[in-house]
C-alpha cells in the first residue's frame, strides 16, 4: 500500500558525480558553520546540543529505513535504546570506559537490535508491520526493565564515567569536548551515508521502496536487501544511543520507549523523509522548538506537535527540507 | 480455582471492552484502509463527555450513555470531512502521521480542558457491588460489560449478514468499485460506518471506564492495545476481532495475575508470535 503511489518519482536523471561531491563539502561547510554558531551562540546550553547531536544520528538512522526503504515503523528507538545500553553496561559494569570503543560497543549493540528488529517487523506489511514494530519497542522497554540488575531499571543506568578520548581530552563540566566530539561523529558518519544512499546498494534500497515487485523480478532480494539496511541503520542509531550514553553519563529507560520512535518519526517528517538533510534540519527545529515551548507547559507541547504534524501531512508533505529544495528548484528552473 | 475463576471473569469483561472499542476500528480498516490511530481518542471523548453529563450534570447512566456516543459522533463528522477524507488511499506513513497528529491535539486539549486527573463515571446502584451467581460472586459492572460485548457482537453481526446496509456495507469492502458502479453509494457507506464506528468507540470507552480510566494519555496508552486487536483479528473481520480481543484478554489478565513483575512483556511477545505466524491476522484475507 505505501509503495503504489511513488513510481511517478521514479525517472529522475542522477546529478553528475562531480555535483554531488560539490554538494557534499558545502553540506560538510554548513554542519560545521551551524555548529561553530551553535557554539558561540549557546555556550550555556553546550548540552542540548550534545543531545541534538545524538538525536540526529538517531533520525538519519530512522531515514534509512523509512525514508530510503520505505518501512514505516513506529519501533526504531529499541535500535537507539540497545546501542545506549550497550555501551552503558560495557562502562558500567564491564569497566569499558574507553569513549571510542564504547562507541563501538553501541554499533554493535545496535546492529544487533537492527538485525532482530529487522527480521520481525519485515515479516508483515502495513499494518501488521507498524503492529510488529510497536510490540518490539515495548518488548524491548519491558525487558529493559526487567534486567534491572544490568539496566538500573526503572531508575536508569548511573555510573558510567568515560575515560578521555584518545587519552588526551577530557569530558569538562561544560560539555565542550562532547560536543565536540559529536560533531566530528555527526560529519563522519554523513560522509559515510552520503557515499552509502548514493552506492549501487542505496540506489537498490530505492528501488525497493518504490516497487518491491520490480525489484524482485529483477533478480535482487528485496528483503534481505531491507535486512542490510537494518543493520546498518542499527549501527548509526547505536552510535548515537553510545554517543548520547557517553555525552550524559546516564541511560534512561525512556531511550527505549514508544514515545522516542514517535517523535523521531515527527522530526524526520517535519525535515523531509529520504533526505539526509531534512533529518538533521527536522531535528534541530523540533528540539529547538520543543525546548522553547515546553518550559512554558508540556500539554501544550503535545497540542503544537499534533497541529504541526497534521499541517506538515496537509501542506508541506515532503517536509521543510523537501518543500523547500522543490522551491528553490522552481525558482532555479523559472530563472533560466 | 478462585484465582482461575477471576481470571476468567477478568479476562472476559477486559476481552468484551477491547471488542466494543476495536470492532470499530476493525471495519473502518476493512473499509477504508486507513490506519486510524486516533480510535482511541474518540473511545476517551466518549468517556470524558459521559463523566461530565453523569457527574457535573448529574444525569441519569443511560441518558449519559447516549449522549457521550452522539456527542463524539458530533465531533468526529467535521474530522471525518476535513481531515480523514484528505488521507484515503495516502500512503501508510501519511495516515500514521496524521492520525498520531489528531491523537496528540485531542491529548493537548483534554487536559487544557478538563485536566490532568482521573476522571470516574459514577455506576447507577444496580451496577454496583457484586452479584451472586450462585457458586461465586462477580461485581456487576464487569457482567454489564460482558452483557453489552455479547450484544454489540450480535447486533454487529445482524446488521452486516442480515440487513441491505451490511450487504451494502460488504460490497464496498470487497470490492469499492465495483460497488459504486452497481449503484451502491460508497461515500454514504462510509460516511455511516465511520460514525457507526466512532460511535461504538465512544460506548466501549464509557462502559470500560471502569477498567481503562479515562485521563488525558487514555488515547496514547490504549491505542496500541486497539491496534494490536484489529492486526490480530484481522481487519474487516467480526468473528477475528472477537476471537483476538478474546485472546488477547486472556493473555494480558493472565499475565497480570501471574507474573505481573513483567508487565506486558508475554503480552507483546502473544503479538509477535501471533502476527508472525499469521501475518494478515487470524481471520484476515489475503488481498
Amino acid at each position: 500500500m505505501s509503495i503504489t503511489n511513488t513510481s511517478a518519482t521514479i525517472i529522475q536523471p542522477l546529478p553528475a558525480a562531480s555535483s554531488n561531491w560539490l554538494r557534499d563539502l558545502v553540506g560538510i561547510a554548513i554542519i560545521l558553520a551551524a555548529a561553530i554558531v551553535g557554539y558561540f551562540l549557546f555556550p550555556n546550553n553546550l548540552a542540548l546540543l550534545t543531545r541534538m547531536i545524538a538525536i540526529m544520528l538517531f533520525v538519519l538512522s530512522l531515514d534509512l529505513v523509512t525514508g530510503y526503504c520505505g518501512v514505516a515503523t513506529l519501533g526504531h528507538a529499541a535500535l537507539f535504546g540497545a546501542g545506549a545500553y550497550a555501551a552503558g553496561i560495557a562502562a558500567a559494569h564491564f569497566g569499558v570506559t574507553e569513549p571510542i570503543t564504547m562507541i563501538a560497543i553501541g554499533a554493535v549493540g545496535g546492529a544487533v537490535a537492527g538485525l532482530v528488529s529487522g527480521v520481525v517487523i519485515l515479516r508483515g506489511h502495513g499494518l501488521a508491520q507498524l503492529v510488529l514494530s510497536i510490540a518490539i519497542i515495548h518488548l524491548f522497554h519491558e525487558a529493559a526493565n526487567k534486567a534491572s540488575n544490568y539496566t538500573g531499571g526503572s531508575d536508569g543506568l548511573a555510573g558510567i564515567t568515560p575515560d578521555p578520548i584518545l587519552g588526551l581530552f577530557e569530558f569538562d563540566l561544560w560539555g565542550r569536548t562532547a560536543y565536540v566530539f559529536g560533531i566530528v561523529l555527526l560529519i563522519v558518519i554523513f560522509v559515510l551515508l552520503r557515499i552509502l544512499v548514493r552506492s549501487p546498494f542505496g540506489l537498490l534500497c530505492r528501488g525497493i521502496r518504490q516497487d518491491p515487485v520490480r525489484v524482485s523480478a529483477m533478480g535482487a532480494s528485496v528483503k534481505r536487501t531491507l535486512i542490510k539496511m537494518y543493520v546498518i541503520s542499527g549501527v548509526v542509531a547505536g552510535i548515537g544511543g553510545a554517543f548520547n550514553a557517553v555525552s550524559t553519563q546516564v541511560v534512561g529507560l525512556d531511550s527505549l520507549s514508544f514515545t522516542n520512535s514517535a517523535e523521531a518519526l515527527v522530526m524526520l517528517v517535519l525535515g523531509g523523509v529520504g533526505t539526509l538533510f531534512g533529518a538533521l534540519i527536522g531535528t534541530i527545529v523540533f528540539i529547538g522548538v520543543e525546548d522553547f515551548v515546553s518550559a512554558a507547559n508540556p500539554f501544550h507541547w503535545l497540542t503544537i506537535v499534533g497541529a504541526l504534524l497534521i499541517a506538515v501531512v496537509l501542506f508541506a508533505p515532503k517536509g521543510l527540507y523537501g518543500t523547500a529544495a522543490a522551491l528553490v528548484e522552481r525558482y532555479r528552473k523559472g530563472g533560466k | 480455582m478462585q484465582t482461575f475463576f477471576s481470571i476468567g471473569v477478568d479476562a472476559l469483561a477486559y476481552g468484551m471492552i477491547l471488542f466494543v472499542i476495536s470492532i470499530g476500528l476493525s471495519v473502518t480498516m476493512g473499509l477504508m484502509r486507513v490506519v486510524n490511530l486516533a480510535h482511541g481518542a474518540f473511545a476517551m471523548i466518549g468517556g470524558y463527555i459521559a463523566s461530565y453529563a453523569a457527574r457535573d450534570l448529574g444525569l441519569a447512566y443511560g441518558l449519559a450513555v447516549i449522549l457521550a456516543v452522539a456527542g463524539t459522533i458530533i465531533i468526529a463528522i467535521p474530522l471525518e470531512r476535513f481531515l480523514y477524507r484528505r488521507i484515503y488511499g495516502a500512503p501508510e506513513l501519511t495516515q500514521v502521521l496524521m492520525t498520531i497528529g489528531i491523537t496528540f491535539c485531542v491529548i493537548g486539549i483534554a487536559n487544557y480542558v478538563f485536566g490532568p486527573t482521573l476522571k470516574t463515571i459514577p455506576l447507577p446502584p444496580d451496577l454496583q457491588g457484586p452479584v451472586d451467581l450462585g457458586f461465586r460472586t462477580i461485581a456487576a459492572h464487569k457482567l454489564f460489560a460482558i452483557f453489552c460485548g455479547v450484544a454489540v457482537a450480535l447486533g454487529l453481526w445482524y446488521l452486516i449478514e442480515r440487513t441491505s446496509f451490511g450487504v451494502k456495507l460488504r460490497a464496498s469492502v470487497d470490492n469499492t468499485a465495483m460497488a459504486a458502479a452497481l449503484g451502491v453509494r460508497t461515500k454514504i457507506v462510509y460516511a455511516a460506518s465511520f460514525a457507526l464506528a466512532v460511535g461504538l468507540a465512544a460506548f466501549g470507552g464509557v462502559i470500560g471506564a471502569e477498567l481503562l480510566p479515562v485521563e488525558p494519555y487514555y488515547a496514547l496508552r490504549y491505542m496500541v492495545t486497539f491496534l494490536v486487536v484489529v492486526s490480530v483479528g484481522g481487519a474487516g473481520s467480526i468473528p477475528g476481532a472477537l476471537i483476538a480481543c478474546l485472546l488477547l484478554g486472556a493473555i494480558d489478565t493472565t499475565g497480570r495475575y501471574l507474573v505481573p513483575e513483567y508487565g506486558e512483556f508475554f503480552f507483546y511477545l502473544a503479538v509477535i508470535a501471533i502476527v508472525w505466524v499469521f501475518p494478515r491476522g487470524l481471520m484476515g484475507r489475503a488481498k
